[in-house]
Formats: C-alpha cells, structure tokens, sequence
C-alpha cells in the first residue's frame, strides 16, 4: 500500500496538522511500510465476525440526572490562551 | 535507608513510629536530588507540597484518625494503608494546582482544575504525591524517548531506555525514588517498562479502575495500573485505586476485594498456560531462556503447566496499531488552540487550528493521528479500521478459549532486556515490536502483570508476564506473589 504525497497531503487536512516537507516525505515512507505490514490482516476471513469496539458487557450507562455544583468558570479558562468576558476567544471565523 | 523500604515496610514501621511521614518524604526527597539528574523520572516535583502532606499524614496518625473522606460519590478506600506513603504519578493523570503534560509541548502549560480518580484515592488513603513521572507525549512509545522534554534512562544501565510510556514511573521505583507509582497501559505501558527496570508492573482489568482525569490516548484500552518493588505493594496498590467511578462510564461496578489475601503462597493444582505463540524467531535467546526456566519453578512449586495456543498473536500489532492510533485522532482533535494553553497565531481559525497542532505535537504523536485518521477516512474504513475491530474480536476469542482450559498464562514481557537510548528511533516498526507480547491483553481487556524474572549477561533486568481473565487480579497476583516469595530477583537493586 504505497501512499501518494496527494494523500499525505490530504490526511494531513483532514487531521488540521500543518506538515513542513519534509515531514510529509518522511510520513510518505512510513506510513506506506506501516501499512505494507498490516496488509497481513487481509488474509484473515472475517465475513462473519462481528467487530468488537469495546470489551465491556456495558450498555447505555446512565447516573442520576442530579444537578452538581460546575467547575468555576474561571478554573477552566484559566488554562485557554485567550479569553474575554468569560468566553473562549478565537480568531475571526467571518469577515 | 528509608526510601529502599516497600510500601508494606514502610507501612508497618510508620504505623510503629518507628519514624515519621516527614522522616520518610525527606529521604526520598534526598534520594530524588542525589539520582535524579542522571535517571531523569520526574517531570514535576513539589517538595513543599510533599512535606505539607507528610506533616498531615503525621497529623493524622497522632489523632488517631484514619483516611480522608472520599469526595465526588465514590467508595472503597476505608483504611488507612497508604497513610504517609510517598508515590509517584505518571504525568498523564490529571493533578489539581499540579502541571500535567501528557509529555508533550502542546500541554506544556496546563494545569488540571481537578484530580484524577485514582489521583483522589490515592490521596483520601494518605499517600503523599511526590510529583510527576515522564513518559512518551500521550503516552505514545515504549522508551520514552517521545517525551517532548527529555528521555529517561534505565536505573540499571543509564545508556538504555527505562522501557515506556511509563518509563519514568518504573525508572523512579528502581532507582528507589518513591515507594510506588501509578502508571497507564494502552498496550503494555507499564508491564514492558517494569520489565525493563526490574519492578513489578500490574495492568488492571479494563473498567477495573476509573479512568476519569487520564487524559485519554485510546479509550478502549487506556486503563491505569500501578508500579511497584514487589506483589505485595501491587496487591496493596490495585486495592486503594480500584472501583466503581460514577464520572466513568466504563469504569465496572464490581466490589473490590483485599487483594492482599490473595497472596497465600499456596499454587498447588493452580492450571497455568504457556502460549506456544510467544516463543518467536529473533527474540532474546536470555530472555526465552529465564521465562522457560520460571515456569520451571512454578511447576516445583505445584502448579500444573500445560502448553495454550493463541492463534491470532500474530495478527495483534496491526490491529493495535489501527485501531488505538484511529481513536487516538478522535481524542487528540480537542488540542486546538482554543482550550488547552499552547496557540500558535497563523491567519485565521483553521490555518490556526494547524499551526498549533503542526508545532505543539511531536513526530510519533503526529505519526498515529495520519495513520488513525487514514484507517477511518472515506473509503478506508472497512479494510482497516473495522476489519481490525473484527480481528480483535478474534483475538479476544483467544483468550477466552484458553481461560476455559487454564487459570493463568504465564509468557514473556518483551521480546529484548532493554534497548540502548537511540537504537530504536529512526525505525517505527522495530519500535513497535517491543511490545508485541503486552498488546493482545489491552485488546481483549483482560488482566496481566510483570514481574522480575531474571538477568541478562550484561545484568540487565527480564520480565515475566502473569495474564488473567477479566477481573481475575487475585488469581495472576497470587501466582506472581508464590514465584517472587521463592525466587530473589526482586531484592536486587540498580548499582547507582
């Protein structure tokens, strides 16, 4: 499974990481190793297995739908890299 | 000297006054100051912080009163066993007023509003918190060279890796710079770095302990485990952290017993499993050699050995390294730039969001996110991502076939002793090879743990792997607990 450098690119888009090029050449190679190796998964028939997402015999969890006291406002913003009139700030989304 | 002691030593004698909470932090302390510069397993350290929470523990002790209360609705710490004890904490678990950086550049600045559940037990039974362990960014490595900020090195030879991602919690017992730790395993985080230092590493069942403030890498495998210089402090460990969490979901709501009267020596008629699947071609030939030789042991020591198969042991890395790296990209994408501390400006909200994410992140953090965001991209999905979900449902079948005909199975940790700094890291795969014996549990959710099985020729510390069904702790700690009481391997120490 050979990754083309479009491809890299477009992951790299699609997970918001800004790549050097460098890096996109290196991630070029290893990931198309990476997943030459884990083509052996193919050879397994999995037809009528169903897939596990969790190991659990857990269902639809639910606690009590009590109110609890929320972290304080400003605890949580203490650690957002800018904030104003108690709100996440961002760069301008429109024009 | 007091901070060689195990926790149920120590534990014993502060109970005797034979010395204080204080006395005992303090030498630890000096115990940090003398090694650390060389073994590098903090992150963090808060010594005021340490002695006022010696000196409560002190205080406490005078008054007669046991544990803290226990906040936030939650049971099970009702003792005073950890009174005065002083742990570390692999850096991954959230702190309150305490920084907690994931290892990463992109966390380097956050400090956690609130504790961690296993943090909070640890806390309401008296422990005193030393500071932070290192570990690989996200807990993504098995050597700690992914830390963003330093590698640790092995206690038992400062030129190699200390195993990770908890290499820093298992470093820092070794080298005698706590009493104990708590560690994270996603696919052998603390059983392969316990090899590696020669401690005892325990990897709980899945929903065995809460996982609420781990900051999450793959939520279906994450689970929190402790490091520890013998079975007995594992025993004593698991018990003050295990149980029910109503703010985790997946946490299991199943009563926790006094894991320590599990430890009764006694292993006769126990059926122990040796999987023909974990003696491959290329691994240590020491390494075969010391696991074959403990089964030896155990069988002197009653328990009946029979060979188990795991058929599909082969296939437990490709499916590992779809299927933790896809859920990894999903809960890496809150690292935005807008809540968690680090921004890099660069135009506007999206050229943002990739900048910070581009700069904050390190190559092998960067490197799973492509390849989880690939397996559950458009058109890849159902040959990766859900094809490596059905694998594991293969896998998990494994286990659960050979648990109907065994108690436990006993195989190695990794396939190599520790590896020199530098030897692995141009090279993923090979990396991700050292932990091809400690993936397949984290996938079928069962329980497993390290302990000291012997030395290499350049006395370097092996591992032997103890596995259980699910919730089947007691079962793999009296095993591990009647090996270690017949073996010394576990009284050796570094030459620091």
């Amino acid at each position: 499974m050979k990754l083309s450098r479009e491809e890299v690119q477009h992951i790299a888009e699609l997970a918001r990481l800004a790549l050097g090029d460098e890096e996109r050449a290196l991630y070029q190679e290893q990931l198309s190793a990476i997943l030459e190796h884990f083509e052996q998964l193919q050879e397994l028939d999995t037809e009528a297995i169903p897939p596990t997402a969790t190991v659990l015999p857990l269902h639809s969890v639910m606690r009590a739908d009590e109110p609890e006291p929320p972290f304080p406002r400003e605890d949580i913003l203490a650690n957002a890299p800018a904030s104003e009139e108690g709100c996440f700030k961002v760069p301008a989304v429109l024009e | 000297m007091l901070c060689q002691l195990t926790i149920h030593e120590a534990r014993d004698r502060l109970a005797a006054g034979e010395f204080t909470a204080v006395e005992l932090a303090e030498a630890v302390l000096e115990r940090i100051v003398a090694l650390d510069n060389d073994v590098k397993a903090y992150l963090t350290l808060a010594p005021e912080e340490v002695l006022a929470q010696a000196r409560a523990a002190d205080e406490r002790r005078a008054a007669g009163q046991g544990a803290f209360p226990l906040e936030g609705g939650l049971s099970g710490v009702e003792d005073t066993s950890l009174l005065g004890i002083p742990l570390a904490i692999k850096d991954v678990l959230c702190t309150r007023g305490i920084p907690t950086t994931c290892g990463s550049r992109i966390l380097e600045d956050f400090t956690p509003p609130y504790d961690a559940t296993a943090v909070a037990r640890l806390k309401a039974a008296g422990a005193v918190l030393l500071g932070k362990t290192n570990t690989d960014e996200f807990t993504m490595g098995s050597s700690t060279e992914n830390s963003a900020f330093f590698t640790t090195h092995n206690p038992w030879d400062l030129s190699r890796v200390p195993g990770g991602s908890s290499g820093g919690s298992a470093a820092a017992v070794a080298a005698d710079e706590c009493l104990g730790a708590l560690g994270t395993d996603t696919g052998g985080s603390v059983r392969q770095p316990a090899a590696m230092c020669g401690v005892v590493g325990l990897k709980p069942t899945y929903g065995r302990v809460s996982r609420y403030g781990l900051i999450a890498f793959a939520s279906s495998l994450d689970q929190v485990g402790v490091l520890t210089k013998d079975v007995t402090d594992a025993a004593i460990l698991l018990g003050a952290i295990a149980g029910h969490d109503p703010h985790d979901s997946t946490s299991m709501d199943v009563s926790v017993p006094d894991y320590t009267v599990a430890l009764t020596g006694d292993v006769r008629g126990v059926r122990v499993g040796v999987p023909k699947e974990y003696f491959i071609e290329g691994m240590q030939p020491e390494v075969e050699a010391a696991v074959r030789a403990a089964v030896d042991v155990l069988a002197g020591l009653g328990v009946e050995v029979q060979e188990v198969s795991l058929p599909h042991t082969d296939y437990a890395l490709p499916v590992y390294y779809l299927i933790a790296p896809a859920e990894a990209s999903a809960n890496l994408a809150r690292y935005d730039g807008v809540r968690y501390t680090m921004r890099v400006d660069d135009g506007g909200l999206n050229e943002m969001y990739k900048a910070t994410r581009g700069r904050g992140f390190g190559p092998e953090v960067k490197r799973r996110i492509m390849l989880g965001t690939y397996a559950l991209s458009a058109g890849y999905y159902d040959a990766y991502y859900l094809k490596a979900q059905k694998v594991r449902t293969l896998i998990k079948g494994d286990f659960d076939a050979a648990f109907e005909q065994v108690d436990v199975i006993v195989a190695p940790v990794s396939p190599t002793t520790a590896f020199r700094i530098g030897e692995k890291t141009d090279d993923p795969l090979q990396m991700y090879l050292s932990d091809v014996f400690t993936l397949s549990m984290n996938l079928a959710g069962i329980c497993g743990l390290s302990l000291p099985c012997g030395f290499d020729t350049g006395g370097l510390p092996i591992g032997l792997q103890v596995m259980g069904p699910a919730f089947g702790e007691e079962q793999i700690l009296r095993v591990a607990h009647a090996y270690e009481q017949s073996t010394d391997w576990h009284t050796r120490r570094p030459p620091l």
